[in-house]
């Protein structure tokens, strides 16, 4: 079971170095990782590859990622580079 | 733009050939441009303009580096007009994108309801030209910022180095000041594979191509939208009311500017004969070389392809001295220009064809017509949605100049390449991309600008159009009402009434109040609808008299033929077929009822029936005979101008004609009271006669000579009208319409047999919702409950209302003596099942149902007939139908 204890909570000027964090705290196979975005209102190209990758290792261990409380703003970043898909979505 | 070998290879390869490692490249790049136009969609308008702002400065700064770089590189052109140029590109379009509005809302038209607000493409894929290749990248980098798009650039490739200079320079500035990483890249050299490519690519959106007609094909080709701009040929007009010394110089200016590569810059100049020997002249004197006959020979051999038409691209861009040199001309060392005289247009006259270097064609003209069709011909020969250039003084030559070029871009004393380019001679939008229409297989004929870069949405709320309640005038109404004729002074009045009233002495009870002054001529026409041949015979009768006054006197047929009479004696031109076209929205209507009149006439109308209203209503019918067919006019300057409501004229109605009318009266007040196009203004009036009805009417029928009664009916009636005038009828009218045509039952008869299932059918769900803009949500059967509240009719529930409303329209026509079924009229049920059809698509063409609450199906309308025939019952029906939805 994959655990990030708590949840993980991001602020919008370091989303890559958390969700680097995350990976490395992603210490088991199965099970949810919970992420907080109600930080964040923004993203850049850093924070959008961090993204990706974050994902892409969550994957490889059957985890599935949930982003809780993203703004519309992020979430329709997430669309248009066809990453949305790759989350579960929470309020 | 050059169309050469290689412009066509650059857009045209096959992407076949590309390796695994080339289209991984090529992937890296549109996956950066998708990622940085994502992250652009959160900017804000103040963020954007914090990075354009500082994008313009490095252009400027460094204009002559990279017009040095070009020079270099193309070996095309002028440096220092390649300095101009780049600062133009960036100075010249920051000025007119800085205050514009491309984040967000854009544009708001409050007094539409509509807002416009911006929404970026995402990647745009632009191709650039050997001709402008740095201008053009540093034009095409401030739009995109401004607009939050990321752009991959391909430049030509004899012109990698100096553009990929120039988007590193804004590339660099853009991202130092905020934008996101990867917002612009550039195609290395050789990329003609990589074009097909990415032209086709699913995450490119745009196509920006600004060259050659190889570019612009490519790009239309390749299934994405696209802004291909491209070739033109630039006719000239100079005109001979033209100012010479300004026109000569603003030729040479133009012409001559970065040695002629700008798309727009004259090719041919087409001279009135007139003032042409002294504008040839005045060019000489300005340094241009005029060739004779043999040099133009020997020019067009060398720098015009022989089997093409096409320019050689040994000679773009190169100076006029350089050319001359090439083609063996001896000219003056400081010779600008090489002026050629040619005597037709097209691919046998090759100078008349474009030309991006300093040849200039021209053409003698001998008369302002024959000067015409030559810039047409010059406009068709590669020019079409492109650029076209007067010199003239006449504003009536340079609009039927505008007229007949297809151009663009029309300049208008002033250099054409320069001037095309916008916001130096003219206001014309700052660009380095000229749309050319579908003339030149484009798009667009703007000067491509931010707004090309947007997907603008409109954000439209709804909106009500104004209503309107008109009446006549003046309603005169109670026991002796018609005394007030005798008010209206007339020199000539027209009495039109029927046989009938004629004969019981209604027409000398009216002719009593009228001025013993004023001539009367008592006009009888037959007791029926009226006739067209009927209202023609009347409006001669008019003529004859020179009325200024007519008194219809009557039922609805009297009085609509009264109206029809006055409509076409005061506009003798009315056409009544066509006025009688069929309309959605009286507002927008096709046809337009006249208002010039050549004569006038008052029209008093004194309804003799309680049912019509035609007294006040703006509708007349007709009948066709010729044509079979019935002429239905709608118009308000058909409304009487006068109405009388007096009861004494209907004391002697029959009681079938008591009860058809009055029930005819109110089915209008039920439609108008639901019909979409209801108001408080029209909802009083039905409510009211509604009320009236219901209590006056079975007393009216039962004693007819209840004065009060018979008043209040009458009154009833014309309320009815007042409302249904101004918020039309429903599917009960048409119904009644079609079956009453069909079997000649009475109007209102048709309309009794029809009314309550159409009450019930109103007041359930609709299978289909009629649009209206005027109405929030479905209300009718909540208005049929307030109706039944009105009527005392009890209940609890607005279903038991809507129940009991149907219930006491039953009582009430049972009370009137009316057959309750279609049947009940002898007609047999196979006759009745072949009219069925045709009678519902008559129902279904009638202009009664438009502003019905629920927008009857053909099914629908076909089974209201059914019901009909079988008659009786509805309230109960309602009932169980209620208990079973409960």
């Amino acid at each position: 079971m994959a655990m990030i204890p708590g949840w993980l909570s991001i602020d919008e000027r370091c989303v890559g170095p958390a969700l680097q964090d995350a990976v490395e705290k992603m210490d088991g196979t199965g099970g949810e990782a919970v992420v907080n975005f109600s930080a964040v209102w923004r993203l850049d190209p850093t924070a959008l590859r961090a993204m990706e990758e974050f994902v892409g290792v969550a994957d490889e261990k059957g985890v599935k990622v949930v982003l809780r409380g993203v703004s519309v703003d992020v979430y329709k970043v997430l669309k248009l580079t066809k990453l949305a898909s790759r989350f579960s979505f929470s309020s | 733009m050059i169309a050469n070998g290689t412009e066509q290879q650059r857009t045209q390869a096959p992407a076949e050939s590309l390796s695994a490692e080339r289209i991984a490249h090529l992937e890296g790049l549109v996956s950066q441009a998708k990622t940085a136009a994502a992250v652009f969609t959160q900017f804000t308008q103040e963020d954007v303009d914090r990075i354009v702002k500082p994008m313009v400065l490095p252009g400027l700064e460094q204009a002559q580096y990279l017009a040095r770089l070009a020079i270099e590189e193309t070996r095309l052109g002028v440096m220092e007009d390649k300095v101009i140029k780049n600062m133009v590109a960036t100075e010249f379009t920051y000025n007119y994108v800085k205050d514009k509005r491309t984040v967000g809302v854009i544009r708001e038209f409050p007094d539409r309801n509509l807002v416009e607000m911006a929404e970026p493409i995402g990647v745009i894929f632009s191709l650039t030209p050997i001709t402008n290749p740095t201008s053009t990248v540093l034009f095409k980098c401030i739009p995109a910022i401004k607009t939050r798009n990321a752009v991959i650039f391909s430049p030509h490739p004899r012109a990698w180095r100096c553009s990929s200079e120039a988007v590193r320079v804004m590339y660099e500035t853009a991202v130092r000041h905020g934008a996101p990483e990867g917002v612009f890249s550039c195609l290395e050299s050789h990329t003609l594979e990589d074009n097909a490519y990415l032209m086709r690519h699913k995450d490119v959106r745009l196509i920006d191509a600004t060259g050659g007609p190889g570019a612009v094909k490519a790009a239309y080709s390749s299934g994405k939208p696209a802004l291909g701009v491209g070739a033109g040929n630039t006719a000239v007009y100079l005109e001979k009311t033209a100012d010479l010394n300004t026109a000569a110089v603003d030729i040479i200016i133009s012409k001559t500017f970065d040695n002629g590569t700008i798309c727009a810059s004259e090719q041919t100049v087409v001279i009135d004969d007139e003032i042409y020997a002294l504008a040839l002249k005045k060019f000489s004197e300005l340094g241009a070389h005029i060739c004779n006959e043999k040099e133009t020979k020997l020019l067009e051999r060398t720098v015009m392809d022989p089997q093409t038409g096409v320019m050689q691209p040994l000679a773009v861009g190169q100076k006029a001295t350089d050319i001359a040199r090439l083609v063996g001309l001896p000219v003056e060392p400081n010779t600008k220009l090489l002026i050629a005289p040619i005597h037709g247009v097209g691919r046998e006259h090759p100078l008349s064809l474009e030309k991006l270097f300093p040849v200039l064609a021209v053409y003698r003209a001998r008369s302002t017509e024959e000067a015409l069709k030559v810039c047409v011909d010059v406009n068709h020969a590669g020019g079409l949605g492109h650029t076209a250039v007067i010199f003239s003084r006449n504003d009536e030559i340079v609009r039927r100049f505008s007229e007949v070029m297809n151009a663009g871009r029309i300049i208008v004393s002033s250099p054409g390449s320069i001037g095309a380019l916008g916001a130096v001679y003219n206001n014309l939008v700052p660009t380095f991309s000229f749309g050319c229409g579908t003339g030149g297989g484009n798009s667009t004929t703007d000067n491509v600008n931010v707004f090309h870069y947007l997907n603008i949405k409109r954000v439209a709320r709804r909106t009500q159009n104004h209503m309107w309640f008109r009446v006549p005038n003046q309603i005169y109404f109670n026991m002796n009402a018609v005394e007030n004729v005798g008010q209206f002074p007339s020199s000539s009045t027209i009495i039109v009434t029927n046989p009938a009233l004629e004969q019981i002495g209604h027409v000398d009870i009216v002719r009593r109040y009228i001025s013993p002054q004023t001539y009367v001529h008592v006009l009888v026409i037959p007791d029926a609808e009226p006739e067209i041949k009927v209202v023609m015979q009347g409006v001669e009768t008019l003529n004859f008299y020179k009325a200024d006054q007519i008194i219809a006197l009557g039922g609805g047929s009297v009085i609509d033929a009264a109206k029809t009479m006055k409509l076409k004696y005061e506009s003798p031109a009315a056409d009544l077929e066509e006025l009688a076209a069929p309309f959605l929205d009286l507002r927008k209507r096709v046809v337009q009822y006249p208002t010039e009149k050549i004569n006038r006439a008052r029209l008093i109308a004194i309804s003799t029936t309680s049912g019509t209203g035609s007294e006040v209503t703006p509708f007349a019918v007709l009948t066709d005979k010729e044509h079979g067919r019935k002429v239905t006019l709608a118009d308000c300057s058909l409304s009487p101008d006068v109405a009388i409501v007096d009861p004494q004229f209907v004391m002697s109605m029959p009681k079938v004609l008591t009860a058809d009318t009055g029930i005819d009266c109110l089915t209008h007040a039920l439609e108008a009271g639901v019909s979409n196009y209801a108001s408080s203004y029209t909802d009083s009036n039905a409510m009211q006669a509604i009320r009236l009805a219901f209590k006056y009417l079975p007393i009216a029928y039962e004693n007819p000579r209840d004065e009060e009664a018979r008043c209040m009916m009458h009154n009833a009636a014309c309320i009815a009208a007042l409302a249904f005038s101004n918020a039309s009828v429903g599917v009960n009218h048409a119904l009644a319409h079609a079956f009453g045509a069909r079997f000649g039952v009475a109007h209102g008869r048709a309309n009794a047999l029809m009314l309550p299932h159409v009450l019930a059918y109103n007041a359930a769900v609709p299978t289909k919702f009629m649009p209206s803009p005027y109405q929030q949500g479905y209300v009718a059967h909540k208005k049929y409950a307030v109706m039944a509240d009105l009527l005392g009719l009890g209940g609890h529930t607005v279903e038991e209302k809507v129940k009991n409303l149907i219930a006491a329209t039953e009582k009430l026509l049972d009370q009137l003596g009316f057959p309750r079924s279609i049947a009940e009229l002898g007609i047999s049920k196979e006759e009745f099942e072949r009219a069925v059809p045709g009678m519902t698509k008559i129902a279904f063409d009638d202009p009664s149902w438009r502003s019905n609450p629920r927008m009857p199906l053909m099914n629908e309308l076909a089974e209201l007939f059914w019901k009909a025939y079988q008659g009786r019952g509805v309230a109960k029906a309602v009932s169980a139908s209620q208990r079973e939805t409960a």
